[in-house]
């Protein structure tokens, strides 16, 4: 049996892996020409797929942009801390000047008794009302903006929770629920965008080894005979493995097109809106990273889809 | 080289083609297996191909039994054989130099290689002149020319051949036939199954007979 066992490796191992990448070569792109081979097909196959695939993108290109929205309203958070109505104005001063010393906070503004009542008479349009009262009403106000570090919703309601226990302090507002409730949506579009990407991944390769079991029944004479004749399930397998690699990589191409033609179709009206709100927020597509992160886990799928496939017929084909 | 334990072979349809077999051929050695059809011939030789595994007993080549090989040890124990099949098993769609060139291709040979060596097997069929045809467009014994030569091509230890000569005429028979003991003189083992008693009965080799899947001959005590 050795005389002749030995007659693949008598090749060199140079001149074997030549063979073999040519052999890679022929496999690959003859994948990529089965693929143009029946064109309609192949086509509405993958736009399928893109489609697919474009609807957990497109989720998350809304979801980062809500984020990025978010993250915006964030800065502009104000915390406003009334004091006592007996403290005087030199407390309140100094108080101004103890908490600008905190870490968390990045600015304070007082807003003294007389401020505040000058400020009511010029926007409230009662003035004229206000001069018969013998005292000033208002409360003295510290307007403290924390530190971005600060800015998000859970630091800065525990950082009004520490100021609300000073002394001179009667009441300390932050009008963030709605920003919460906005991140708790936010949080719970993240799971859904998980769950939804989940689903739809495993339609994709449900929709890849379906097509390719197609291609392995049309070929399966072809397979049974290579297997005769002394091929591996490795060696079997490789053409398909490719077939699936392109379905992944062109669907995942063509999702990137249509979530990135989405954005461009989208974006006019976004600017038009956030203008109306004096923001110049724009909506963002898939960046260079993302991108390549979605055609890459096409490709993943469309290999997975295909070994799966493949792996099943090959089993049936085992002697029995 | 192989031997035969006491061999049952039971299809899924409950028939059972192969009933207590025993056999040994040596290394080199070349032999027939007759037999009526549906004796059991082509069954026999598909367990030594592990195209199918024995319900019973023991299936032996080189020593293993390859009755229970692992499925990924089945293509490198086929790369040691030389199988030609009743009905040919030629890829319809590839060229006749494409069909042949297949076991080397999938024992990564170099292009340089693979193009000597499928002509040299070519030749010896005599289908140097078709290398370049579709199967489809042969004679069904060109088609079995195109197995042979396939069958060969990688010098394989052991040859089984399924009735290699039920498409030609005596006179290729023959020659079929010499070619085969060409590589029993160089230590290839050679089992052939044929219904061809006149192309036996010239060329006096050990001779094993099968009926209703039992061995009632196995060619050595005359
Ligand atoms: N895959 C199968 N499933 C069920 N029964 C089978 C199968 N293959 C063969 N048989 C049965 O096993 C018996 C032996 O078949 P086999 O093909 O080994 O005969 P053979 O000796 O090669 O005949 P022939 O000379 O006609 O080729 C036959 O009765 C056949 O019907
Ligand atoms: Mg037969």
């Amino acid at each position: 049996m050795s005389r002749t066992g030995a007659t693949a490796s008598q090749a060199g191992f140079f001149s074997r892996l030549g063979m073999a990448m040519k052999l890679h070569r022929q496999n690959f792109s003859g994948s990529l020409r089965g693929l143009f081979g029946q064109p309609t097909s192949s086509l509405m196959t993958i736009t399928v797929l893109a489609i697919s695939l474009a609807l957990p993108a497109t989720f998350h290109v809304l979801l980062k942009n809500g984020k990025a929205v978010s993250q915006g309203w964030n800065q502009g958070v104000e915390i406003a801390l009334f004091l006592r109505p007996e403290i005087s104005d030199s407390r309140a001063e100094a108080l101004t000047r103890t908490l600008q010393l905190r870490s968390e906070v990045a600015a304070t503004r007082l807003v003294s008794k007389e401020d505040a009542l000058q400020e009511f008479k010029s926007r409230s349009g009662f003035g004229d009302a206000m001069d018969f009262l013998d005292e000033n009403p208002l409360p003295a106000m510290i307007l403290v903006t924390p530190t971005r570090a600060h800015s998000s919703p859970d630091s800065a309601r525990a950082l009004i929770a520490t100021l609300a226990k000073e002394r001179e302090v009667d009441v300390a507002q932050l009008d963030l629920e709605w920003v919460r409730r906005f991140q708790a949506l936010l949080q719970l579009g993240d799971k859904l965008a998980l769950a939804l990407g989940l689903i739809l991944a495993g339609g994709v390769v449900l929709i890849i080894g379906n097509t390719i079991r197609l291609a392995i029944l049309n070929r399966r004479p072809e397979i049974e005979i290579v297997k005769l004749v002394g091929a591996t399930d490795a060696f079997i397998r490789r053409p398909f493995l490719y077939t699936g690699f392109w379905y992944g990589a062109l669907a995942g191409l063509v999702c990137w097109l249509l979530v990135t033609l989405l954005v461009f179709w989208l974006g006019g009206p976004v600017s038009r809106l956030a203008g109306l709100y004096q923001s110049s927020f724009r909506l963002d597509g898939l960046a260079m990273v993302e991108s390549l992160w979605l055609v890459g886990a096409a490709i993943l799928l469309g290999l997975l889809g295909a070994w799966i496939s493949v792996s099943r017929h090959l089993k049936a084909i085992q002697p029995q | 080289m192989i031997e035969f334990h006491n061999v049952f072979k039971r299809y899924e349809t409950g028939h059972e083609a192969l009933k207590g077999v025993n056999l040994a051929l040596d290394s080199g050695e070349m032999a027939f297996l007759t037999g009526h059809s549906g004796a059991g011939k082509s069954t026999l030789l598909k367990l030594i191909a592990v195209m199918e595994r024995p319900t019973r007993g023991q299936v032996i080549i080189d020593g293993a039994n390859v009755g229970r090989a692992k499925n990924r040890q089945i293509p490198h124990i086929r790369r040691k054989i030389g199988m030609i099949f009743q009905d040919h098993r030629l890829l319809a769609d590839r060229t006749v130099f494409d069909n042949v060139a297949l076991p080397l291709v999938i024992g990564g040979l170099s292009q340089r290689d693979i193009n000597s060596r499928v002509r040299a097997a070519l030749d010896k069929v005599g289908l140097l002149n078709k290398e370049k045809m579709m199967p489809i467009t042969l004679s069904g014994g060109e088609q079995q020319r195109v197995g042979i030569a396939r069958a060969v091509v990688n010098k394989p230890p052991l040859l089984l051949a399924d009735e290699p000569t039920g498409n030609l005429d005596p006179e290729l028979s023959a020659e079929i036939l010499k070619l085969f003991e060409q590589f029993s003189q160089v230590g290839v083992s050679v089992l052939v199954a044929t219904h061809d008693l006149a192309l036996i009965a010239r060329m006096h080799y050990r001779t094993m007979t099968l009926r209703d899947g039992r061995m009632i001959n196995t060619g050595l005590e005359e």
